[in-house]
């Protein structure tokens, strides 16, 4: 149980990477992609996590009650941020390839030729 | 390489990829035992040293605001690459596509449910300092509003509210504040980034000093960007779906 959480982002990682591998559309390419990178909220998520701790917001909290590490938090924000960025520069280059090559199968790419 | 052949290889490259990270996974410590110093320690500090009552926005706009500026400027350079992208082969702006939407009493709830949404963003960046939220989460519902115009009401009434020279405004002054708020602190001899207001009484909305500034400038690129996005993947639907223009 201890290191189930641990386990579940490296599930998570090669379930993405899986559907990478064998994708046929550009659109689950980079669905996967995202599931992908969501692993690594997970880790980094259950990494900060300490037991019985409530968030890192001392609002109506008194100072010093357990809580989570807010160090791993703030780069999920930002890990989150940078992966939908991602996503939006490949989702238009799937709009390009549709455009140029009229595929949005990977496989059917050809290579470029300069 | 055929498929059959690709998959082959995935998986043995798989296998020894599972058994490295399971092998890593031992040597972590267990899940809920973490003893990172420097959580510890602002999580004992921040709230005093910043007064802010949220420290993983003291973190995010203060003590690793230096990151966050390069994690705005990632968004923005993202952002600006799909304009790009988007942009060049698009000859012709396309004519307005017809809204789908024609029913009357889904139309008035979705644009009041914008009004509502925006209400809602705006306090989240407000807030994001004092409780859980800030410039990103809220910078994201904000760009949800504009989306829902165009959802529940028209294309034509979203273009009319995120034009492309206001929206793009609205993006570089908030990577652009950022960073001049960053300097602001060069000027009076701190270093960059250095908090430079007074920090107030955390629980209030002018605690924290520079961190609602901050805060703010992240939500007003955020929003932007997010608008931005939707307006170039919009605007290829209009290209993509304008049924003057059959495929060849």
């Amino acid at each position: 149980m201890s290191y189930l959480p641990f386990v579940l982002a490296a599930w998570i990682f090669l379930v993405g990477i899986f559907g990478i591998v064998r994708s046929r559309h550009f659109i689950h390419l980079v669905v996967c992609l995202s599931l992908t990178q969501s692993s690594t909220y997970v880790l980094l998520l259950s990494i900060g996590y300490v037991k019985h701790g409530g968030a890192p917001i001392f609002k109506d909290v008194p100072l010093g009650t357990k809580a989570v590490d807010p160090v791993v938090q703030a780069l999920t924000l930002t890990d989150i941020v940078v992966s939908v960025t991602v996503a939006a520069l490949l989702l238009a280059l799937a709009i390009q390839a549709k455009k140029h090559a009229k595929t949005m199968n990977p496989d059917e790419l050809r290579p470029v030729r300069g | 390489m055929t498929r059959r052949v690709r998959l082959a290889l995935f998986g043995v490259a798989a296998c020894g990829l599972a058994a490295l990270l399971l092998w890593s996974i031992t040597g972590l410590p267990k899940f809920g035992d973490y003893h990172g110093a420097y959580g510890k320690i602002l999580n004992k500090r921040a709230p005093q040293e910043r007064q802010t009552s949220n420290v993983v926005a003291a973190v995010v706009f203060d003590y690793r605001g230096f990151d966050t500026m390069g994690e705005e400027l990632i968004l923005f350079a993202a952002v600006m690459g799909v304009a790009m992208l988007l942009r060049e082969p698009r000859e012709e702006e396309a004519p307005v596509p017809e809204d789908p939407v024609r029913s009357d009493a889904l139309r008035a709830f979705g644009v009041s449910f914008a009004g509502a949404t925006l209400v809602l963003g705006l306090w989240i960046v407000a807030h994001g300092y004092v409780t859980p939220g800030g410039g990103f989460q809220g910078g994201v519902v904000l760009a949800a509003a504009f989306l829902l115009v165009w959802l529940a009401g028209s294309y034509r009434a979203y273009r009319g509210l995120a034009r492309a020279p206001f929206v793009e405004l609205a993006e570089g002054s908030g990577a652009g504040g950022y960073v001049v708020i960053g300097l602001c602190a060069l000027l009076i001899g701190d270093a960059f980034l250095h908090n430079l207001l007074p920090y107030g009484v955390a629980g209030k909305l002018s605690s924290g000093g520079s961190i609602p500034l901050l805060n703010w400038a992240s939500g007003l690129e955020v929003t932007a960007a997010f608008v931005l996005l939707f307006n170039e993947f919009l605007s290829e639907r209009a290209v993509l779906i304008d049924p003057t223009r059959r495929p060849s």
